[in-house]
């Protein structure tokens, strides 16, 4: 049969009878969306009240009985895991990369709608498995978030027998979910765009999650198998990652197996796990800053290109989690090398967001705090990335205070902010009612103040060389007396931080009822969510005809333009065009200007 | 970009080919979605089982036992004389006649003879599924006879039977799923469901069929030749 392009075969759509076709088991990408969110907020909150035990803990030990030694274990564990994967992952990729990348590329749906309703209903399966492991016998792994072995099926370790299995169990789940979704993604973006919308001409937000899905599906993999061999070495007795090991003076039946590997397994996956999470947020805090900017991005084909750069990056610098851990020198060197390279594609992103802002007509909406507040908890973070790629700096800092604070600056607060910032950017799209503004500002300013707060002191402890995930500190030499005072310190911020998260539920609840109608187009943006005949969009997103797209995505403050905005789908000959396709030196309006 | 330049789709062939795909405005490759996605899974598919076969030779490395010898254990007696390796000759031989039956049924597919495309993926199916038999033999006598665990052996190293049991199992799961698929895509061209649609559900099966036919060649060549 000859080839008929997409756009001129007939769609095929699943149309909803009922209200359990339609909100329950919907194939509709947005409902997809708001059910991986709510799921993977959901969980979060279990892992944000993990941490403020932990915090309680450290904070004011032997005060609370909250949690014993092996309590606290569990909690490390389960709070790392489930922040990674279940809620960064699953929000970034499983909410926003849904609800955004059929309607930013003018399509009705993902292409294959029915396995993206299953990849939700797997990753549901996966958080109830994650989840029943609190109350199986000896309770979650308390092994790390690493997962190391041979610890992790030593019986000294919390959660050694069904612990482990559950947790191993339920990430493989959760990557199958991911790998129906992810395919999704990628696929929606290759070939599903509407006339016109050439892939230089996508909104950053497609492109950071585009990448940071093929990210996924590359990467994923040597986690699943990593999985694969923990379980059969925890379930058959065989040894993959457990060398010959005595416990309690008895040797256990296993030999010859190779725990680095394990680790090389998991850092394989691990460190573009962070880029998974990173992209995404990179691709969204670009298009608020942006529009809430009035002024296009600065170098659009840069920031293409650096968020490639990064993704192909990430591949190659897995082995600089594993310095301490032993390796040749000229391996050392070499991942230290490219851990540094990657930081240019970084920057140069950084460089370029501040140069949106610079000069721009800003409003400063809550969007915007938070995204602003992005760029300055990024490039925290990122500045003390540079100590800890360099073997020899990050040798004694390694395992203290100063990698969790690092880490956390730089993958925990700055996504979460991008993730405020895009779920009071998107609200009144996907809702149809204004968020309060006043709420979202209180809660920006507790949230940015209180991790700088909690986070700052922390490399300080680290440089002192106060070690993390120990329970207690008790007295020893090295630490000063002021280590247990910052340590106080931190819990109270911690906590007001945590306690503060409760405006954005409460805005999310109180606008959802009361809120101010939205306009279709609040910001005056220009992407094509922002252009639907719906808000919130319908089934089908479009009416009858997909949208045609004429001009890429940040036309803002054009001169000579009837506003200062021009949505994508606005034609050439209703306003004029100045994309960088188009872009003419020497018809540069600027110079003209001069 | 100018509507003229925005509406031609004419494939090229080689680099521009490739560019003029990826900066084209509705589809970066000039295929249905479902072969795309096809083609996507199997790269991530890839990942799966070279990772499995890196961690297979770091093992080999690190393990502290002699390796045992295959060709040996996986001999069969034929009237007395054993020949080594036989039996995995004969199912790489049935996996890869399979894909020759499946390169037909495709072919049969475009040219929508429905019965000797139906005909054909059964075949491959058969194949597939006597594929699989033989594995299961295989097993049975390494378990039974042999005395290989996934935990231990009575040959030499313990991650002999472990690697062996994991790879081959998750290479037979692979197989099994495609039996399946093959059989469901057979009864929805016998229902009429792709008349209109057209046919290349058959060469996206075939991309996935073909795919574990090669990760077969990998595995008979690193688990027992290396």
């Amino acid at each position: 049969m000859a080839y008929v392009p997409l756009a001129d075969q007939e769609l095929e759509l699943h149309h909803p009878h009922s209200w359990v076709t339609k909100y329950v088991w919907s194939q509709d990408h947005k409902v997809i969306a708001i059910q991986y969110g709510g799921t993977a907020i959901a969980v979060g909150l279990v892992a944000l009240v993990l941490s403020l035990l932990m915090r309680m803990q450290l904070g004011f030990p032997e005060t609370f009985d909250l949690i014993d030694p092996n309590s606290y274990y569990q909690s490390v564990t389960m709070h790392g895991m489930i922040m990674v994967i279940y809620l960064l992952t699953a929000l970034f990729l499983g909410g926003f990369g849904n609800y955004l990348i059929p309607l930013m590329c003018g399509a009705r749906d993902m292409v294959f709608p029915f396995m993206n309703m299953l990849s939700y209903w797997v990753y549901l399966v996966s958080v109830i498995i994650l989840l029943a492991s609190f109350f199986v016998g000896g309770g979650p792994t308390g092994a790390g978030w690493t997962l190391y072995p041979p610890q992790t099926s030593m019986a000294g370790t919390p959660g050694h027998d069904m612990g482990i299995v559950l947790m191993l169990v339920s990430l493989a789940v959760f990557i199958v979910a991911f790998t129906m979704g992810g395919l999704n993604y990628v696929v929606t973006v290759l070939q599903y765009r509407c006339r016109g919308l050439t892939m230089m001409r996508l909104p950053l937000a497609v492109w950071g999650i585009f990448v940071a899905t093929v990210l996924g599906l590359f990467a994923f993999p040597a986690l699943l198998v990593a999985a694969i061999m923990m379980l059969f070495d925890t379930l058959l007795g065989t040894s993959f990652f457990m060398p010959a090991v005595i416990e309690s003076g008895t040797a256990l039946d296993y030999d010859g197996g190779s725990p680095i590997l394990f680790q090389h397994l998991f850092w394989f996956f691990g460190h573009p796990e962070v880029y998974i999470v990173a992209l995404p947020a990179f691709g969204l805090v670009s298009d608020v800053l942006s529009t809430h900017a009035r002024k296009n991005i600065f170098g659009y084909r840069m920031m293409v290109w650096a968020i490639i750069a990064i993704g192909l990056l990430s591949f190659i610098v897995w082995a600089h989690h594993m310095y301490v851990s032993g390796m040749h020198p000229y391996f050392g060197f070499f991942f230290a090398t490219t851990t540094l390279i990657i930081a240019v594609p970084t920057a140069l992103k950084v460089y370029n967001w501040v140069l949106t802002l610079w000069e721009g007509d800003i409003r400063m909406n809550a969007p915007m705090y938070f995204a602003i507040g992005f760029i300055f908890t990024f490039i925290h973070g990122g500045l003390t990335g540079l100590f800890l790629g360099n073997v020899v700096i990050d040798l004694p800092l390694s395992d203290t205070y100063f990698v969790v604070a690092h880490f956390h600056m730089v993958m925990g607060v700055s996504p979460i902010l991008v993730l405020f910032a895009a779920l009071y950017h998107w609200f009144p799209k996907m809702s149809g009612r204004m968020y309060h503004e006043g709420m979202a500002k209180l809660h920006f300013w507790c949230t940015f103040l209180g991790t700088y707060a909690i986070y700052l002191p922390m490399h300080y402890l680290g440089i002192h060389g106060v070690p993390r995930r120990y329970y207690a500190l008790g007295t020893t030499e090295f630490m000063a007396p002021a280590t247990q005072d910052a340590n106080t310190a931190i819990t109270i911020a911690a906590l007001f931080v945590g306690i503060s998260q409760l405006l954005f539920f409460i805005n999310v609840f109180w606008s959802l009822r009361n809120g101010e109608k939205a306009d279709p187009n609040p910001w005056g943006a220009n992407t094509l969510e922002w252009q639907t005949p719906d808000t919130p969009p319908i089934h089908g997103n479009w009416g009858d005809k997909l949208p045609t797209v004429y001009r890429w995505a940040y036309d803002y403050s054009v001169p000579g333009a009837h506003e200062d905005f021009i949505p994508q789908n606005t034609p050439e000959s209703v306003e004029p065009t100045v994309d960088e396709e188009h872009f003419d030196p020497d018809h540069d309006q600027s110079k003209a200007d001069l | 970009m100018s509507e003229a330049a925005a509406t031609s789709m004419a494939p090229s062939d080689g680099v521009t080919g490739l560019v003029d795909d990826w900066t084209a405005d509705k589809q970066t490759y000039h295929v249905p979605w479902g072969k795309a996605m096809m083609w996507i899974f199997l790269v991530s598919d890839t990942f799966i089982f070279t990772c499995f076969l890196t961690g297979y030779l770091n093992v080999r490395m690190t393990t502290t036992q002699p390796w045992p010898p295959q060709s040996e254990i996986f001999a069969l007696s034929f009237g007395g004389a054993p020949i080594p390796l036989i039996l995995i000759a004969i199912m790489t031989f049935v996996l890869i006649t399979s894909s020759g039956t499946m390169a037909l049924a495709v072919n049969y597919g475009y040219r929508r003879d429905k019965f000797k495309t139906i005909m054909f993926i059964c075949a491959t199916a058969f194949f597939g599924a006597t594929f699989v038999g033989m594995q299961a033999y295989e097993w049975s006598k390494l378990i039974l006879e042999e005395g290989v665990r996934p935990w231990g052996n009575p040959f030499g190293a313990p991650q002999f039977g472990s690697v062996f049991f994991m790879v081959t199992g998750f290479h037979g799961l692979h197989v099994s799923a495609g039996v399946i698929y093959l059989l469901w895509v057979a009864r929805r061209i016998w229902a009429g469901y792709y008349d209109k649609k057209g046919f290349e559900i058959v060469e996206i099966a075939g991309l996935y069929w073909h795919f574990v036919d090669l990760v077969w060649v990998f595995i008979f060549a690193f688990f027992y030749l290396l």
